[in-house]
């Protein structure tokens, strides 16, 4: 950690308010490369929205996200040209969806979903976007032979998981997930949980996760976020937080994990 | 003969003004697609509304008009079309392409080299060539305006894994100038280099869709491809059966129920003019 003393993402006091009701407010931290962090919370307790602000989907009512681009250093991407930031959106960040469905051309071919980011930043050597999509699909427990296969044909595991090569293709350096095991059965979650954390760790990946599963953030961040109505209730190293939980709200959710 | 009741080429000077504003401004930003308030043309959408419209917004009193459909003069739009502008303008019509000043067409650019001081104005139902890919149209112009175009190489990428080899063979993608990608319209690729770097001005007019885009002349128009997939202009692989002319495109046509079939010139013009100077292919009487 110490020769890495430039956060690669900063947040100053994100907000973002819809009419009078609040979606998140007073959101600041740093994040630093190869950190995982984990944000939780109820549902409508703004992790999304948080989330959502920070990819660039969702303009901020106010606040700073300070993100470290290769080219020119620290950058605010809020103020940042539109041009620019899908520029970003495409090589330095992924967004895993939720729902495979959000994140992938279900029309198009799994070795063409795999491809687009690489033909969108100008790849245009077809043996060589192939041999990559091939080379991904295999990295996240595909068999190749469904290259050419709609998404559409896929289980909801394998299109997760396809979602996720799509985005780390380009080399990515930070992830945004929202709540990438939701609507998945707890051994596909199993499996896929085991996967991120193949990949985190092998390509040095930083990441923040939105979910309301304890168990995801317990295996993946190294750093916790605990939100309720809005706000950050609580932040710490994630074992911290949840074997010593000190706001009265993260005691709540960490005594309502059923233990079995 | 002017039928009176109509204005020059059918359109009031106030929608040909505005026509021609939109064309101008084509012409200014090669590629791009300009909104226009598209009028309500005596003929059915998909038949050449758009097509029609330019023309008329461009035709003076002293031009030569030429309309083809798949390269034929003598085909029902392009007969009742070049009838159309005959009684409400009173020009001149021909099926000459060199003698043309304004050339209309559907699908084809015509096979003899065009010269500067034409227009040809060309008819297009879907103007968007992201449309496939993006159904959203605020997204698609979006696209556009920040040259997002990865998505255009996953159709040609989707082709290629499918079929093995780029099987879109008419709407070929071109990129203009190096900016914008734009929909040549459905001309066989085979057109395609035509296209590019014409001494000829080319309007191309999409009523339904209200869009009118240009390409000045010596306009540099590149058709995408893959490196190891180059673009390729490919056409039927035989001499026209009429006038034996080994590079033009072709149109099958069937002959009997028996298998019988015979290739010939889709471009009339070009075709006649051949037989006439003497050339003649195996097919011909």
């Amino acid at each position: 950690m110490s020769e890495h003393t430039q956060p690669l993402l900063s947040v100053r006091d994100i907000a973002k308010r819809y009419g009078s009701h609040i979606g998140c407010t007073d959101v600041s931290f740093d994040l630093y490369p190869g950190e995982v962090m984990g944000i939780v919370g109820e549902s409508g307790s703004g992790k999304s929205t948080l989330l959502n602000c920070m990819a660039g989907h969702l303009t901020p009512d106010n606040g700073q996200v300070i993100f470290d681009t290769r080219a020119d250093g620290p950058r605010d991407t809020v103020t940042m040209s539109e041009p620019e930031r899908r520029m970003l959106a495409r090589t330095d960040w992924a967004f895993v969806h939720q729902h495979a469905r959000d994140g992938l051309r279900m029309g198009v071919s799994a070795g063409g979903n795999v491809g687009e980011r690489l033909m969108a930043v100008g790849a245009r050597h077809y043996g060589d976007i192939r041999d990559k999509a091939t080379d991904w699909l295999d990295r996240v427990e595909i068999a190749p032979d469904r290259i050419d296969d709609r998404p559409a044909t896929f289980s909801g595991g394998m299109q997760q998981r396809l979602q996720i090569a799509r985005n780390l293709v380009t080399g990515p350096r930070l992830v945004f997930m929202d709540e990438p095991t939701g609507g998945l059965d707890v051994s596909v979650q199993a499996r896929l949980l085991d996967l991120l954390r193949g990949l985190v760790r092998d390509m040095g990946l930083s990441a923040i996760i939105v979910t309301h599963d304890l168990a995801v953030v317990r295996l993946l961040a190294d750093r916790l976020m605990v939100m309720k109505s809005g706000h950050v209730v609580e932040q710490g190293l994630t074992d911290q937080v949840l074997d010593d939980p000190q706001h009265g709200y993260t005691q709540l959710l960490v005594s309502s994990v059923l233990q079995v | 003969m002017t039928d009176q009741p109509y204005n020059f080429a059918y359109l009031d000077e106030q929608t040909k003004r505005m026509i021609r504003r939109a064309i101008l401004k084509g012409l200014a930003i090669p590629g791009y697609q300009v909104p226009f308030a598209s009028r309500e043309m005596p003929m059915p959408y998909g038949w050449g509304t758009g097509g029609v419209q330019v023309s008329a917004a461009v035709l003076t009193p002293s031009d030569r008009f030429k309309v083809i459909d798949q390269g034929a003069d003598d085909t029902t739009n392009a007969v009742s079309i070049r009838n159309f502008f005959r009684r409400t303008a009173g020009i001149e019509v021909t099926t000459k392409t060199t003698d043309a000043t304004v050339i209309q067409t559907r699908h084809r650019v015509p096979e003899t080299a065009l010269h500067a001081g034409q227009v040809l104005v060309y008819q297009v139902p879907i103007p968007e060539p992201l449309r496939f890919l993006e159904p959203r149209e605020t997204e698609t112009r979006k696209m556009h305006a920040l040259e997002d175009y990865g998505l255009m190489h996953v159709k040609l990428y989707e082709d290629i894994s499918r079929h093995g080899h780029i099987a879109t063979a008419y709407a070929y993608p071109v990129k203009v100038e190096g900016r914008y990608v734009m929909d040549p319209s459905p001309i066989p690729k085979f057109d395609n280099p035509k296209v590019s770097d014409c001494p000829a001005i080319q309007l191309f007019g999409a009523g339904r869709e209200q869009r009118i885009y240009a390409l000045p002349p010596y306009t540099r128009v590149v058709s995408l491809d893959f490196e190891d997939h180059p673009f390729e202009a490919s056409k039927a692989d035989h001499p026209c059966g009429l006038c034996g002319a080994e590079d033009s495109y072709l149109d099958e046509v069937i002959t009997d129920d028996a298998g019988g079939r015979m290739f010939v010139c889709s471009d009339t013009d070009f075709c006649e003019t051949r037989q006439a100077a003497g050339h003649r292919g195996k097919d011909a009487a």
